[in-house]
């Protein structure tokens, strides 16, 4: 827990300064409003620490949030009946892009980077080949109130926040952090890593899923709905304190790290640093974070000890 | 440090098929072969197929303008990704090449407005040499993992972008629009300088002591550190050499277009697309496997799948599609020749 | 460094070897319109450097003027058009055309490209049309245009780009052939046509003069832009703003939505949290019109007056929640008119020399006219392909 410190430290002190920019922000429907806009990054940052924490990446999930509206917004047509059979395909579809993802990368021995890579184009050129080019149908209310009404969008993210803490906590939690530690010697000690692997990419994919419904009904149908998602979700994971490479760092920081993100957003929002120089201070904490943190830890560059690369 | 985590370095850490040729069966000869000759091959079934396609389409496939199109289409990616094979085989990779192709393209097209053409030429040099050995520094001075150093240098150069450009500036001279736009018979300058840059890093790779280091960097840093190599000063020179062939790409692009242009790196997907081009011609995302030659071949694979996508009016998402088969199942491929 | 020097070696080498180029004489004349220093005025900010005042005022005049050609096919008429002769260019069918498109990458460029196929579906005369597209790519679209050269095109119509970076490559082709430029220009008049709809100016006023109408005055406008530095849309900002500097308006920010229907929400629920009252909503394009709109809904307060653009999923909105709105254009019904010219100009007809169309803003009187029920939310109404075969399926909708 100690190493979630500074996180938590950097989300109090953006929180803080958002709220005396913007007194509203202290009173529920105003922290609310910002946890609901938060949501879909914080359960993208959930699922890309499952895959991050084992050791890869996944690239995939911001066309494959595109995906899930475009699917939906196809299959309901506007019709409010179809909406809970469609609700429960794109999560099949969701658990079913991360199986395949994780099935290549372990499977068929393709670096993550490039099998997601690979699925990234594949997601949106296929999704936009079905429609014809453009998003076509429409989403129903029924889908809409799950990103569009507050008490959903943070009931919803809540759920996904505690499921994912205690997967952390339970056996499954520790053989994943152990596959990215030091995948031989969990495979040694009884581990099976390519389905503790596999499960880390379902889990991604579900979390896109989700973030996907979720986007999907806060701001409607768009083309470029997922765009830079999975640049933004790895950025929060690492801002956590989350290493890449695997084997460090808790899920609830990874959490949090999204949050900050979306508070570091809404303050230069706030303080109209919009627009032009936003990008250029994102660059400097992404880096600064992560520098400060491997600091501490100046062993992150090199393989750790009884890492494959060393072993063999 | 591993871009892709250990998984994948304990697969290119397996014995090599490398020596086992010889008599045998299909897979013998399946072994024996090398990414870079897979790639080749590939290449030229593409080529073969392509025609045929095009021919039953009822079109001409390998006409001078598509051959010059090719070349002309692929120089600015394949030189991007010579740099970025650096990298990578240096078991490190440079997502912030494109926007740093954009600055290159808006530098040269100032200065040269302003003065010189040599002046332009060297002030990209110096800007992307800078912007290597910032990435170079974040990476092991700082110990950021490159994936989130090259990001957020990425990100720096955005903003920059942002703030002082709206839209395209500066203006090329004709004479260095000779450049983008000359050729001697069917071959381009741009392509010429292409070879040029592949050359030279294939002479760096093979023949100097230089390439030795990448290759043990990228293979394992504690076991080049253990035998007296400067890994820290492998990698900064690597990211600068790195980030000089997307310089060169800008001034390759500003040449082509006529003015450097704030979106051009981003548009042409330079920092994805260099680094599919890469392992597809074979080299391994975890360092040091591969080289230059395979990835002369992975770009050149690209642009004539792209050449034939055009001249059957073949819809660009399809295009995506074909492309993200194409990329992981040759990943696929040089991964199941590794371990067999 | 011996790669330098190897490079420079071969500069010299290529330079000394005679080569042939396939580079358009002429040079690219540097990025548009001097920067104007207009008068300041209340949270504007300052004038775009893109603004050019003689093109502002002739847009904003020719949105009066009657334009001239069959009142029911706006894609075939012109306002104001001075016609240039093209009996050189004329020769015999069957006529084979070639497309450099810059992309297909929005809903836009999709409803636009579709209706181009449905046009050249119905001239028999044509025997192909040759497409390339760019995706969005400058580098890519200068080499698809000097293939396209190759190709024995009759005709050659270029969507491009970018302005300036493309100049070069469409000089080249006119060198060989008519080239037909249409929805953005280029830095040459060798074109046979440039066809266009009025402009940005005239789109970015149509709404500004609506909010300065309806707002009462004093009353707090939130100004909503894509992008900055594209040209196409600081020309509809620059409009905008010298309209809202002469009203009473305060215009309280203007902020940059990069198109996301999301940040446009979050945006707009920020400034009413923040100002509790927003008056008015200027938006620069429609695409993220109803995230705006909904923002209002979310917040429980009633919908101010606000501009969109004529895609359906705005004009539905419209009409369900009976809103004070209009809705300017940029007509996707110019992407039949290049096909129609280029036939005209193989006839050896007339042309316009830049070929303005009629760009219609729907009110809430011609609401019902453009809404169509069962079209795709990102359709744009002004396609002008209502008649055409095919309609609706062939642009994503339903019988």
């Amino acid at each position: 827990m100690k190493r979630n410190l500074p996180i938590f430290a950097v989300l109090l002190v953006l929180l803080a300064a958002i709220a005396l920019a913007n007194p509203f922000f202290l009173e529920p429907a105003g922290f609310l409003a910002f946890v609901k806009r938060a949501a879909p990054l914080v359960i993208l940052a959930a699922g890309q620490y499952f895959v991050i924490v084992s050791g890869e990446f996944d690239l995939s999930v911001g066309s494959l949030v595109t995906a899930e509206v475009v699917i939906a917004a196809r299959l309901i047509d506007g019709n409010e009946d179809a909406t809970w059979p469609v609700l429960v395909l794109l999560i099949g579809f969701g658990l079913l892009v991360g199986l395949v993802n994780g099935a290549v990368t372990t499977l068929l021995r393709v670096p993550s980077f490039i099998t997601t890579l690979g699925t990234m184009l594949i997601l949106t050129g296929a999704v936009f080949l079905w429609t014809g080019g453009a998003p076509v149908g429409a989403l129903s209310q029924a889908f809409r109130v799950f990103g569009r009404d507050t008490l959903w969008a943070v009931l919803i993210l809540l759920a996904v926040g505690v499921a994912a803490a205690l997967l952390m906590r339970a056996d499954f939690g520790r053989t994943l952090v152990a596959t990215g530690d030091n995948e031989r010697a969990a495979a040694l000690s009884g581990v099976r890593v390519n389905r503790v692997r596999i499960l880390a990419f379902v889990l991604s994919g579900l979390a896109a899923a989700v973030a996907g419904i979720l986007l999907g009904g806060f701001a409607g149908v768009s083309a470029q709905v997922g765009q830079g998602l999975e640049f933004s979700a790895i950025t929060a994971v690492v801002l956590g304190g989350v290493v890449l490479g695997g084997g460090r760092g808790s899920v609830v920081a990874a959490m949090a790290g999204a949050l900050t993100l979306e508070a570091l957003f809404t303050l230069l929002n706030l303080y109209g640093i919009s627009g032009a120089l936003e990008f250029t201070v994102q660059g400097v904490i992404i880096i600064a974070a992560v520098a400060a943190g491997a600091v501490r830890l100046p062993r992150i560059f090199t393989p750790r000890k009884g890492d494959a690369r060393v072993a063999s | 440090m591993s871009t892709t985590g250990p998984r994948v370095a304990e697969a290119s850490a397996s014995p090599d098929g490398d020596g086992r040729t010889g008599s045998g069966g299909p897979r013998r000869l399946w072994t024996a072969l090398d990414p870079t000759k897979v790639v080749y091959l590939a290449l030229a079934a593409v080529i073969a197929i392509g025609w045929v396609l095009v021919a039953l389409d009822g079109g001409a496939f390998l006409t001078t303008e598509t051959i010059v199109g090719i070349q002309q289409r692929s120089a600015a990616l394949g030189i991007v990704a010579v740099g970025q094979t650096l990298a990578i085989l240096a078991g490190s990779l440079d997502l912030s090449v494109a926007y740093l192709i954009s600055l290159s393209s808006l530098v040269a097209a100032e200065v040269m407005e302003a003065g010189s053409v040599p002046g332009g030429v060297a002030a990209v040099i110096g800007v992307s040499a800078l912007v290597g050995l910032v990435n170079g520094l974040v990476i092991t001075k700082l110990h950021v993992h490159a994936f989130i150093a090259t990001l957020g240098v990425a990100l720096i150069i955005k903003g920059v972008l942002d703030h002082l450009y709206d839209g395209p500036a500066g203006r090329v001279p004709e004479s260095f629009q000779h450049l983008g736009y000359d050729r001697i018979g069917p071959i381009p300058v741009s392509a010429l300088l292409w070879a040029a840059v592949a050359g030279v890093a294939w002479f760096l790779l093979a023949k100097s002591r230089y390439g030795y280091r990448v290759h043990a960097v990228g293979g394992d840093v504690e076991v080049a550190r253990l035998s007296g190599i400067r890994t820290d000063r492998v990698v900064v020179v690597t990211h600068v050499l790195c980030s000089l062939c997307a310089g060169i790409a800008g001034l390759l692009l500003a040449s082509r277009l006529g003015a450097g242009v704030p979106t051009v790196g981003t548009d042409g997907g330079y920092d994805l697309e260099s680094i599919a081009a890469v392992v597809l011609g074979g080299t391994a995302l975890a360092g040091g496997k591969g080289g230059v030659a395979g990835t002369v071949g992975g770009v050149l694979l690209l642009a004539v799948l792209d050449s034939v996508f055009n001249q059957l009016e073949v819809n660009s998402f399809f295009k995506d599609v074909v492309r993200g088969v194409v990329i992981v199942a040759a990943v696929a491929l040089y991964a199941r020749r590794r371990t067999s | 460094m011996s790669r330098r020097k190897t490079m420079v070696a071969m500069f010299a080498l290529v330079a000394l070897a005679g080569c042939t180029s396939d580079k358009p004489a002429a040079t690219v004349t540097s990025s548009s319109a001097a920067p104007s220093s207009q008068a300041q005025a209340s949270g504007t900010g300052e004038q775009s450097k893109f603004f050019d005042q003689a093109d502002h005022d002739a847009q904003l005049a020719m949105r009066s003027q009657t334009p001239e050609g069959p009142a029911d096919k706006p894609w075939e008429q012109a306002i104001a058009p001075e016609m240039t002769d093209t009996a050189q260019y004329k020769k015999d069918g069957p006529y084979h055309l070639c497309f450099s498109n810059a992309a297909v990458n929005n809903p836009w460029r999709q409803v636009g490209w579709k209706t181009m196929q449905a046009e050249v579906a119905e001239h028999e005369e044509i025997s192909e049309l040759t497409a390339l597209d760019a995706e969005g790519k400058d580098d890519k679209q200068i080499s698809d245009i000097a293939e396209l050269q190759a190709k024995g095109c009759d005709a050659l119509i270029i969507s491009p780009n970018t302005t300036a970076t493309l100049t070069p490559a469409v000089k080249g082709a006119c060198e060989k052939l008519p080239v037909i430029v249409f929805d953005r220009g280029v830095e040459t008049d060798c074109p046979v046509t440039f066809i266009k709809p009025i402009g940005g100016y005239a789109f970015g006023a149509d709404g500004a003069e609506f909010l300065v109408e309806k707002v009462p005055a004093g009353g707090k406008v939130l100004a909503l832009r894509i992008l900055p530095g594209v040209d196409v849309l600081e020309t509809r900002w620059s409009a905008a703003k010298l309209a809202f500097d002469k009203s009473g308006l305060e215009v309280v920010g203007v902020e940059f939505t990069d198109g996301d229907a999301a940040k446009t929400k979050s945006i707009v629920s920020d400034y009413i949290q923040r100002h509790g009252k927003i008056d008015g909503v200027w938006m620069d394009a429609g695409a993220t019109a109803v995230a705006a709109v909904e923002a209002f809904e979310d917040a429980g307060r009633p919908v101010p007056p606000i501009n969109g653009e004529d895609q359906q999923d705005f004009l539905q909105k419209w009409k369900d929640g009976d809103l004070t709105a209009i809705a300017p254009t940029y007509p996707t019904y110019q992407w039949r008119t290049p096909i129609i010219a280029a036939l005209k100009i193989l006839n050896g007809e007339q042309v316009p020399k830049t070929w303005n169309l009629p760009q219609p803003k729907i009110t809430a009187e011609t609401l019902d006219t453009y809404l169509k029920p069962n079209l795709p939310p990102l359709h744009y109404a002004l396609c002008g392909c209502e008649d055409m075969p095919g309609f609706p399926e062939k642009w994503g909708g339903q019988k």
